[in-house]
């Protein structure tokens, strides 16, 4: 395998498996916010109970997210650095405003959220949440700036350099903070968050139910969290459809890949289907002018399609296309999960219906895969670019690491994120079954 | 020299690291010591001494190199590919570092605490010297081709002075995490861990004295900038008294007197760095004329402003938060239920 081939592995299941540990701070942080602000607005001990219980998970989730998530940093210049050298004016800038505004905050007080407890007041424990629940939002919105520059560039121009060299260089800070696609993408990525949070809350507590532990426990907590996810599922569907338009006309190729929409014309929306790339079609169950409606709003609107663009510009279509689907009918999925819950709360009947309790169990796993496969439809539908029209990826690798170092540090990553990966479900299904009974225990257990 | 964007902005990612060096560098000397101490409550105490704030000051790290890349996109493009495989190494030793801190006392088995305490302990070790080993690099110089682009090998980082450099940085750490552990103990493990500080003292003194004698013999250009500034010849001076202060304070019994001179000797000491370097961000040793200068090496001026913006909103949160949560964790580590 050539290096291009190897590092673009090497991003993606790093950032892969990084993106397990972002979306949880996110969403659990939110929940612990809330968790937290009912103990101090009514008092009572069983919130602060919740409190506690949550935030040990989310310092188990929190050190994971760190620890793999370093290595971003360091990676582009590892193995993009003609990639560095071309975007580092506009791009470095946000990834050091991303450290300079969220991780000090976030990682700051997380000490005091996870250490606090007894050393603070409750009030300034709750100041330390908020910090670290806001730290974890501030995260996304630079490195959804940063990605979303890529994807949508604006505020920049492209300055030759004395070695010959050209680079893009900041015209505009504001533009480039708010490119066409940021607000949109960013409020997709929070709401990603706010739904793996609150639905691994869901997951636990639906559990406790179905095991009759910590019965008053799980049902206080599940309330609050089938909430969050009830409004974060459905604010999610409109979030997705405004980007679905910004891409429609900032990035007409990734749109026509999403949909398998090959020809210029009225588009249709698939519910699902198989493109076939070989002979230019798409098969599957679709709605005829459906994505015209939605992009354009008029059903016979012309949709560009992929015959705009030479095959050589062309994502690769299949993979965008299941993936986004995939994605899409997830989303769909969230959504009735949570309003049948509501529905089931409003009925009396949320804690008699033992199947949902059991859908709940394993939902956990539905938000997880809609913000992986979000990510890859959005990243493999930007290619052949690195930098939407402006960068080739294959142009962007580092000249002086060799495939083979490359190849060294995959396996040496793949190890250790196995053996993290294997840990952390370890630990965690630990905290789980005896987190709320673990007070006092470490000591006697040493 | 001319105080100028790129100046500030070499002296601003100096903070930055200079931040991480004083910082982290006492949790990672920690870290060196840890398997030093034999019994669980007393390797808990070492961890929990850090458990609270080692988080934040390996942002210290993770802001310089987003700072670099955004300052001095050349550099970072250049350094962090060119020490391609010790720079995975690193993030390798930083990745288990965090987890092991994380994961130790959750489980009760011996095996599981000891597999953790010899990779924290190991992971600590190895980040200091790779990170004294890339110092030593960018102070010996490395082969770079007129693309600006390193064209050396891995093997080629190890010479004899970044090594040496490597095992300065790692005694370095280790007494100024030793001074900082004395300060968070007290009773019988504090009275065996003055006795460490020490070790570790002469240790660094002896690595310090080589490390001088050395630059000043093969690398005579780090001290071109001193030579040009008279007036900067204090910062030597100040580190050879930070230096001496440090046995004076602990001969008195002065534990935070220790401390404070062991942070302002690692201040001084990347000061003396930067001003060496200085107006030089990676020097090619070879081919002097392809080196990285502040200047070839640095973003636009209008990305340099907006950053200076940044850091001046930036800076006083960042300062004032620290000092809060340091001044909550102050005192004597006390296990509790939330302790690791």
């Amino acid at each position: 395998m050539d290096a291009l081939t190897l590092s673009r592995a090497q991003f993606g299941f790093t950032i892969a498996f990084h993106y397990i540990f972002p979306p949880l701070s996110i969403g659990l942080g939110l929940c612990l916010v809330a968790f937290e602000g009912f103990y101090l607005s009514t008092g009572k001990k069983l919130y602060l109970e919740i409190a506690r219980f949550y935030t040990r998970i989310f310092g188990l989730i929190f050190a994971m997210g760190v620890a793999t998530g370093i290595v971003m940093e360091f990676q582009f210049g590892t193995n993009w650095s003609s990639y560095s050298r071309f975007v580092g004016d506009v791009f470095g800038s946000a990834l050091a405003a991303e450290g300079i505004f969220a991780f000090f905050l976030e990682s700051g007080f997380l000490g005091l959220l996870l250490f606090g407890w007894d050393r603070i007041k409750p009030g300034t424990h709750f100041f330390a949440t908020l910090m670290v629940c806001l730290g974890a939002h501030f995260s996304a919105i630079w490195i959804v700036v940063a990605n979303s520059w890529q994807q949508t560039p604006a505020g920049y121009h492209l300055v030759g350099q004395p070695g010959g060299a050209i680079r893009a260089e900041v015209t505009d800070f504001w533009q480039v903070i708010f490119n066409p696609s940021t607000l949109d993408r960013l409020w997709h990525v929070f709401m990603g968050g706010w739904q793996a949070g609150s639905f691994a809350v869901l997951s636990v507590s639906a559990y406790f139910l179905l095991k009759k532990k910590n019965i008053e426990f799980a049902q206080t907590a599940l309330k609050i969290a089938l909430v969050i996810a009830a409004v974060a599922s459905l604010l999610q569907l409109f979030s997705g459809h405004e980007s679905a338009k910004v891409v429609s006309f900032t990035q007409p190729a990734k749109l026509a890949a999403y949909e398998g929409h090959y020809t210029t014309g009225p588009a249709p929306l698939y519910l699902f289907g198989w493109v076939d790339e070989k002979n230019s079609q798409t098969h599957g169950v679709s709605i005829p002018g459906l994505l015209s409606y939605l992009v354009t709003g008029s059903t016979d609107a012309p949709v560009t399609g992929l015959d705009a663009f030479t095959p050589d510009k062309r994502p690769p279509i299949n993979f965008v296309f299941q993936t986004y689907h995939a994605m899409v009918a997830i989303g769909m999925t969230l959504i009735a999960v949570a309003w049948f819950g509501l529905f089931l709360w409003w009925r009396g009947l949320l804690w008699k219906t033992r199947w949902f309790l059991w859908v709940l169990v394993f939902s956990v796993l539905l938000p997880q895969a809609a913000n992986q496969l979000g990510w890859f439809s959005a990243e493999v539908g930007r290619q052949p670019y690195i930098v939407y029209n402006l960068m080739k990826t294959s142009d962007a690798l580092s000249k002086t690491v060799k495939a083979g170092e490359i190849l060294t540090s995959i396996i040496l990553f793949g190890f250790i994120y196995l053996l993290l990966g294997v840990l952390f479900i370890y630990l965690l299904n630990d905290k789980i079954q005896h987190g709320l009974h673990m007070k006092e225990e470490k000591g006697h257990r040493a | 020299m001319n105080f100028d964007w790129q100046t500030l902005w070499f002296v601003l990612v100096g903070i930055l690291f200079m931040g991480y060096a004083l910082l982290d560098g006492f949790d990672l000397g920690v870290g060196a010591l840890h398997l030093l101490v034999k019994t669980d409550t007393e390797r808990r105490i070492f961890i929990n001494s850090i458990g609270p704030i080692w988080d934040g000051n390996e942002v210290w790290l993770v802001t310089g190199g987003g700072a670099l890349f955004a300052a001095f996109p050349e550099a970072y493009a250049t350094v962090f590919s060119g020490f391609y495989l010790a720079f995975m190494l690193l993030l390798v030793a930083l990745i288990f570092r965090a987890v092991a801190i994380e994961f130790r006392s959750k489980q009760p088995m011996k095996w599981w605490r000891q597999f953790w305490d010899v990779s924290f302990s190991v992971s600590s070790i190895v980040s200091s010297l790779l990170i004294g080993i890339a110092m030593g690099n960018l102070v010996w110089g490395i082969p770079l081709g007129a693309d600006h682009e390193y064209a050396g090998t891995f093997l080629g980082l190890l010479k004899p002075y970044p090594l040496l450099l490597g095992f300065t940085t790692l005694a370095l750490f280790t007494m100024h995490g030793s001074i900082f552990i004395v300060l968070k103990t007290e009773g019988a493990l504090q009275k065996k861990l003055k006795g460490w500080v020490k070790n570790t003292m002469i240790f660094f003194i002896l690595c310090y004295v080589i490390t001088t004698l050395a630059t000043l013999i093969f690398i005579p250009r780090m001290l071109t900038t001193l030579q040009q500034q008279p007036f900067l010849f204090i910062v030597p001076v100040f580190n050879v008294l930070a230096i001496a202060n440090i046995p004076r304070n602990i001969s008195r019994g002065r534990g935070w007197g220790a401390f404070l001179s062991s942070c302002a000797t690692l201040f001084f000491l990347m000061a003396l760095l930067g001003i060496g370097l200085y107006p030089n961000m990676v020097f090619s040793n070879p081919a002097p004329e392809n080196s990285l200068t502040i200047y070839n090496a640095a973003s636009s001026v209008a990305t340099l402003k907006i950053m200076s913006l940044m850091a001046a909103i930036g800076l006083p949160l960042i300062l004032s938060y620290t000092v809060s949560i340091y001044w909550v964790f102050r005192g004597k580590v006390k296990l509790d239920s939330h302790s690791y």
